[in-house]
């Protein structure tokens, strides 16, 4: 497999043809797996009227990291789609909550495991799904189930993507993934959806076959822009999350 | 919640935990229920699952020994047992949609003696906070809530009907409060053990359904 290398210079030039409009995919559950230098890069590179997806708009933790939160404070979102528009705990607000009541972005609010399997589907060539997941809540109000085998079902439908950004711990230059530990989370099922996956890599990228083909967690066939990240303080890496007062 | 009558946040992580039998698949939501991972119960083949695709995490990490990309669902570093397992979040779904998880523990804002529970949105909001609540609640085999038996205000969490928007409904096996452990029977709660220094009656005046009682309550036996 001796195509062209897919390693970029930097997360400027990784970012730079994003177009206005364009559906974007973050990785990333807490901070592990999370494409901070992207998202970074993204706030300056300035594209508008985005819609972005990702488990949560962030800023719930100490110290704040980049997040999609910034890139709507930063007017840059039409609409997220996300399975948090408010924190988990009500005395920990997110700074997402304010834009989303004050009605300056939309939101679209989705269970996470629905969130996943749409992005799977997605990627798998399956338009539609039933899930048991949301059944009889307000979430499922007016929409279409099916009741199959006597237990009632949600219809969802796939998310496909324009863009995914997520973090990798290893990559070869094909585009090959490894992560490693909780950093994997969402990150090889938005890969499969988006038509352009960017990815930010922790270690040196290696030639192509420096990572055996047993170990690979993501195909390269999913990858088309590979960054690495560089040290601190250049480069933005997972910090050591700071507990709140009780 | 220093202060509070009953039983501290982790003595209730461990009233829950000890519900558990060896051999579960136990999954624990943020807050409180993170705490039962930290419970000493005994030699048991207890397996705890994160919704972010962790198999097999124990004890949060001692501090100058985390791996910052290990974390629980709360975002806490957490060390892995022998035997642990990643995998992605369609996967971790999987699990859960596939009935793989025999208890989910979550936290909440109000449960219902129907078994219903309300954790995702607050009277009046736009949106809430979902996160994985609604898969785990539909499709684990039980549903344990943990929850502060009152609110601030004094007003019970436990009640006849939750009047906030639910996540799931009549699936709540067991209740662990500050006050003790309760089963919702669909009529009202069924106290199995109250928590020392409070009285029957200060629980039921506090409990916002009917209250009955096992025979010979048991005290909650605080560890160490």
């Amino acid at each position: 497999m001796a195509a062209r290398s897919k390693v970029v210079g930097g997360f400027r030039e990784a970012v730079a043809d994003i177009p206005d409009g364009s559906t974007i995919a973050f990785g990333g559950f807490a901070m592990p797996g999370t494409p901070f230098n992207l998202i970074r890069a993204l706030l300056e590179q300035g594209a508008k009227r985005l819609t972005l997806v990702a488990n949560s708009t962030g800023g719930a933790q100490q110290p704040r990291m980049p997040d999609i939160g910034m890139l709507v404070e930063n007017g840059q979102v039409a609409k997220v789609i996300c399975a948090f528009t408010a924190a988990t705990r009500p005395t920990d607000p997110i700074p997402f909550t304010k834009y989303y009541e004050a009605g300056e972005v939309e939101a679209e609010l989705v269970p996470q495991g629905t969130l996943a399997e749409r992005m799977r589907a997605a990627g798998a060539g399956i338009p539609a799904f039933y899930t048991p997941t949301a059944v009889g809540t307000e979430l499922a109000e007016g929409r279409e189930t099916r009741v199959i085998n006597g237990r009632e079902y949600l219809l969802e439908y796939a998310l496909p993507l324009d863009y995914a950004f997520i973090r990798a711990a290893r990559a070869d230059t094909f585009g090959n993934l490894r992560f490693h530990r909780a950093q994997r989370n969402f990150n090889p099922l938005m890969a499969t959806a988006a038509k352009c996956t960017i990815v930010e890599v922790d270690e040196p990228i290696l030639p192509a076959g420096g990572i055996d083909a047993d170990d690979v967690h993501t195909s390269g066939l999913f990858v088309h822009r590979l960054v690495q990240v560089p040290p601190a303080p250049e480069g933005i890496w997972p910090a050591k999350r700071q507990e709140r007062r009780k | 919640m220093s202060g509070s009558k009953g039983l501290n946040r982790q003595q209730m992580a461990d009233l829950a935990a000890e519900q558990f039998q060896n051999g579960w698949v136990v999954n624990l939501g943020v807050g409180i229920p993170t705490m039962c991972s930290n419970t000493d119960i005994g030699d048991t083949d207890i397996v705890y699952h994160s919704e972010n695709g962790i198999i097999g995490y124990g004890q949060v990490a001692a501090e100058g020994t985390e791996d910052l990309n290990l974390v629980n669902a709360g975002g806490q570093n957490v060390t892995l047992k022998p035997g642990a397992a990643v995998v992605h979040h369609a996967d971790s779904f999987g699990i859960i949609r596939g009935g793989h998880i025999d208890v989910t523990v979550m936290g909440a804002y109000q449960v219902s003696c129907g078994g219903d529970f309300a954790n995702w949105k607050l009277k009046g909001q736009k949106g809430g906070g979902i996160g994985g609540a609604m898969d785990l609640a539909a499709c684990a085999k039980r549903v344990f809530i943990i929850l502060e038996h009152t609110t601030r205000d004094g007003s019970s969490r436990l009640m006849a009907a939750c009047d906030l928007p639910v996540t799931a409904r009549g699936v709540v096996k067991l209740v662990a409060t500050n006050f003790g452990l309760f089963e919702p029977t669909g009529t009202g709660f069924l106290m199995h053990q109250i928590a020392p220094g409070l009285t029957v009656d200060q629980v039921r005046a506090a409990t916002g359904a009917p209250l009955s009682v096992v025979d010979n309550l048991p005290v909650v036996r605080l560890a160490g």
